[in-house]
């Protein structure tokens, strides 16, 4: 049991290193996920046909293949991508992508692509008559985003984009397939140098499940924040 | 089984005998490989939700008991599967259980010895804590004077369940049902991590080979093929079921 | 008994000063690269990174990576040379470039003793070998691509299942499966040691010559100096070069 302890001794420290690594993965991915899912609503709502299937193509790409592919082609493809790119632009060179920033674009454009779906709904729900009011009573187009739209746009997405941060925050486990050290992959390590995977893969689980269980709560009250003065 | 083994690689290489003139020179080379792996993965999840879907309405049934014993434990069942990753339960299983060994596990051991019978039982597991969840909604949203009106007429809660309850719940849960499959589809890449031969399995020794990344692009096109199918059967059985 | 992963250096693992030559190895294939009790990565291959290293009076960073991503890796520059116990192999040699050889590998059929298995026979039954290894390459070639071959992520994790009787055999380098054999008399190896004229180098980026020739001549520097000896002796009582 002392091996689960903290200090020289144990390996609870390390875990919670990798906890905290998990997390970090999760939230910056979900921060890139969220505003690429925002341009891929946009897109989605164009009047711009091609740029609409463009966009469908990407998500329909993206849920067909499993996350695990998704981050292999991330981990092995981005350097390829970014280097055609900087090609591109006339760049000479490639740039280094390091393995976590591999998987938070791994992470994110999984993100991306169910999001936006979210959003687009979110966006299509606020009533059309609010918009016209809003022009009626000479608002400008950034004003009527800003003030009518958004506000509104949040409250209505929250569950689902509430529901793909925990979809989001499992998905970070595949990483350790990549040797990035978050809680699964210290696990792993720490199962085979103790000779005891059982205990420390139920740790992990079992540290998986907190998380899990403070995003609910974080959840909730966003969720409730998000719908005061809305008519129950 | 091993009747069933060589027809599985009978259909493989006549897919790929068919395809050998319309698929890329780097596909066509490693063909059967991608083609067994993938008869793999229809392998697991055809009964992984055949399954999943029937322990899945047994804890959607256990969640809305009267017994507090049996709530309790259908919550709990949703809550640790849905709340842990599919690959921290597959690995606390092959390798967590796994490393008891034979002497402590007893009669248990072929089971866990098999890479394939524990992806099997972790994705039914998994997909079945969902599956729950997704028919305790569709219960949700039925009138609670369904469920009195059929005990008034003498129905027991059972036959309620089974006759006014369920169809109606499933129907509603199609839709999420479909999402789900999709998901599982996915999630059962990740197999290829405890031995199992799956198509991401055979793709992960083929990229070995030469390194090159059409592999994974070969690999992403016939699971995104696998979920156009999979999301055309869907549609087609919602029809069905919207008519009724 | 301090376990500080090592996963900070790969989390930092942004541009390093360019005179910094970055190292990768594997950290699963004892004795060459183990994770120790104190979370470093140790063994044969880094002693011997180090020692080229100084030898080359170079700073060197060593960077643990999963073997079936370690060539991809190097490839697109996240590190600069790979000492991982790597066999020269054609199929390799289109991708990257080596360096002349360190040692001679060879490779083994592990089994339970008294399990009757022979090296032909193999085919029959359920082998494992670490994905994307030269193991795995030579298991294939003898069970066909359709026989019962596993794959594992690790050596250590196919040594795992085979003692947990999960497997019947697995193929393995020579000598991380002496090491293995030293606390698991139950085991042993079947038949002779397969020579498959198998070259274990230093991989490094097909454009990259200059720091062929120099962990070249480095090479051969702690060959020349009694180094390469020591640190050989140290691990298997004898020069392995």
């Amino acid at each position: 049991m002392e091996l689960l302890g903290f200090g020289a001794e144990g390996w609870g420290d390390d875990l919670l290193r990798g906890a905290a690594l998990t997390v970090q993965l999760a939230v910056v991915s979900l921060a890139i996920g969220l505003t690429f899912g925002m341009v891929l609503a946009l897109a989605k709502l164009s009047r711009f046909a091609p740029l609409r299937w463009l966009a469908q193509g990407y998500t329909l790409f993206i849920r067909g293949v499993p996350e695990f592919l998704i981050l292999l082609l991330a981990f092995f493809g981005t350097e390829k991508a970014v280097a055609a790119g900087a090609a591109l632009l006339g760049l000479e060179g490639g740039i280094e992508v390091p393995k976590f920033a591999a998987a938070v674009g791994g992470l994110s454009a999984i993100f991306a692509a169910y999001g936006c779906e979210v959003i687009r709904g979110a966006w299509l729900a606020v009533p059309n008559g609010q918009i016209e009011a809003g022009h009626s009573v000479g608002l400008s187009r950034w004003q009527i985003f800003y003030r009518i739209r958004l506000p509104q746009l949040w409250r209505i997405a929250l569950p689902g984009l509430g529901n793909l941060w925990l979809v989001m925050l499992k998905d970070t486990s595949l990483a350790a397939v990549l040797a990035i050290d978050e809680l699964l992959r210290v696990a792993k390590v720490a199962g085979e140098v103790t000779r005891q995977p059982l205990m420390f893969l139920l740790a992990a689980g079992a540290l998986y499940l907190v998380l899990t269980a403070i995003s609910d709560k974080l959840r909730a009250s966003f969720e409730a924040r998000a719908n005061r003065g809305m008519a129950r | 089984m091993s009747l069933y083994q060589d027809l599985k690689y009978a259909i493989s290489d006549g897919v790929c005998y068919a395809a050998q003139g319309v698929t890329p020179e780097g596909f066509a080379t490693y063909c059967p490989r991608y083609i067994d792996g993938f008869l793999v993965t229809l392998e697991l999840l055809l009964l992984s939700s055949a399954l999943g879907l029937s322990i899945g309405t047994l804890v959607a049934v256990a969640r809305v008991s009267r017994q507090r014993a049996l709530r309790v434990g259908a919550w709990a069942w949703s809550y640790i599967f849905r709340g842990t990753p599919l690959l921290v339960q597959l690995w606390i299983v092959y390798y967590g259980l796994g490393s008891l060994g034979p002497e402590k596990l007893g009669i248990l051991w072929p089971f866990f010895k098999s890479g394939w019978a524990v992806g099997l039982a972790v994705l039914t597991i998994n997909t079945s804590a969902y599956i729950a969840e997704i028919l305790r909604g569709g219960i949700g949203t039925l009138p609670p004077g369904q469920l009195e009106a059929a005990l008034s007429c003498g129905m027991s809660r059972g036959m309620a369940m089974r006759r006014i309850l369920l169809p109606q719940a499933f129907r509603v849960a199609w839709p999420a049902y479909g999402n789900e499959l999709i998901l599982l589809m996915k999630g059962s890449a990740l197999v290829s991590t405890i031995t199992v031969m799956d198509l991401m399995g055979q793709t992960r020794s083929v990229f070995a080979r030469g390194y090159s990344l059409e592999t994974y692009m070969y690999s992403a096109v016939l699971y995104a093929l696998l979920a156009l199918l999979l999301t055309a059967g869907l549609r087609a059985v919602e029809k069905r079921l919207r008519v009724a | 008994m301090k376990k500080t992963l090592i996963a900070l250096a790969l989390l930092a693992a942004s541009p390093v000063a360019a005179e910094t030559l970055r190292i990768a190895t594997e950290g699963a294939f004892p004795p060459f690269s183990e994770i120790n009790a104190n979370g470093e990565v140790v063994g044969f291959d880094i002693d011997i990174a180090k020692a080229l290293c100084a030898k080359m009076e170079r700073e060197c960073e060593i960077i643990a990576m999963d073997w079936d991503g370690i060539i991809p890796g190097l490839v697109n520059d996240k590190y600069d040379a790979i000492v991982a116990s790597m066999s020269i192999t054609e199929e390799r040699k289109q991708t990257v470039d080596f360096t002349n050889p360190y040692y001679s590998n060879y490779l083994v059929l592990l089994a339970k003793k008294g399990s009757g298995l022979t090296v032909d026979g193999i085919a029959q039954q359920a082998v494992g070998a670490q994905r994307a290894s030269i193991s795995s390459s030579w298991a294939e070639e003898q069970v066909g691509a359709r026989g019962d071959l596993r794959l594992y992520d690790t050596l250590t994790a196919s040594f795992t299942d085979l003692e947990a009787g999960r497997i019947d055999s697995i193929v393995s380098d020579y000598f991380p499966a002496l090491d293995w054999l030293k606390d698991h008399p139950d085991f042993e190896v079947v038949g002779d040691r397969i020579d498959i004229g198998d070259q274990i180098g230093i991989a490094v980026r097909k454009d990259d010559a200059e720091l062929r020739d120099a962990l070249n001549v480095a090479l051969e520097g702690i060959v020349a100096d009694g180094t390469y000896g020591q640190i050989s002796t140290g691990y298997f009582g004898t020069d392995i070069h």
